[in-house]
């Protein structure tokens, strides 16, 4: 029979194991851009290719970068792409956005413009209606910074 | 957030045909990283979410983080089914809301 004594001694237990647990965690903590990853792909693994980032390759003002990202896809109820996902790999939040497609769509692109902190990677993931992954990525020098610490 | 966007869509359109949207809107996006001058934290203000739907289905939509530039635009694609009327809603983290209804003409 469990008392109010043991009770407690094992919440306690509980409690500081579950303490440790996070210190752990915290200790082989990824990069922040790869804990962003994570978050998209969880266990899957995303297949290199099928996904193009237009971008300049060296971008003077990094307030603003314009980017046009597509993922050859035939958009069709068989096969399409749900969502695109961007990633600033050195950017302070490097989750940028997350687009979202329809059938409607007709075409898996999207043009806009981001912040760049610094040079770095960017990457884009793709979401396909089957559950598997794409992944592009582009290198941009970025001659000033545009996050305006 | 009471500026009026800018809507760029092809005069006209045939079904089947794929079109590019075009919309720009202004919003500071401020990010939240940033300090005033008296060392305070500029508190973030972005448009957080953009949809676009077509005679009430979703077409595209974007959930945007601080890492979007000012006055964000956004371009993207529809396959037009028929006749229809756009409906582009843009909201921001102050709870601004701007909505804008366009046709597109179909011939």
């Amino acid at each position: 029979m469990l008392d109010r004594r043991t009770f407690a001694l094992g919440s306690a237990a509980a409690l500081a194991g579950a303490g440790l647990a996070s210190m752990a965690r915290a200790q082989d903590a990824a990069q922040p851009w790869e804990q962003a990853l994570k978050k998209i792909l969880g266990d899957a693994k995303p297949t290199e290719g099928k996904v193009t980032i237009e971008m300049p390759e060296i971008a003077e003002n990094g307030n603003t970068v314009p980017f046009s990202i597509s993922v050859d896809s035939p958009m069709t109820e068989a096969s399409s792409v749900r969502a695109i996902h961007l990633i600033a790999t050195a950017n302070p939040q490097p989750g940028v956005a997350t687009f979202r497609f329809s059938l409607l769509s007709g075409r898996a692109a999207v043009t806009s413009r981001m912040r760049l902190a610094r040079t770095q990677d960017v990457l884009a993931v793709a979401e396909l209606s089957d559950g598997r992954f794409l992944m592009g990525k582009r290198s941009v020098k970025v001659t000033i910074g545009g996050c305006g610490g | 957030m009471a500026t009026k966007p800018r809507i760029k869509l092809p005069e006209s359109a045939k079904v089947g045909e794929l079109i590019e949207i075009k919309t720009l809107i202004s919003h500071v996006m401020e990010t939240g990283q940033r300090k005033d001058s008296e060392g305070k934290t500029i508190p973030r203000n972005i448009i957080n979410s953009f949809t676009a739907t077509y005679g009430g289905a979703e077409v595209f939509k974007a959930e945007l983080q601080p890492g979007i530039s000012a006055n964000p635009y956004l371009a993207f694609y529809m396959k037009v089914p028929g006749p229809g009327e756009f409906e582009f809603t843009w909201i921001d983290d102050a709870g601004g809301k701007v909505v804008e209804k366009i046709k597109l003409n179909v011939t």
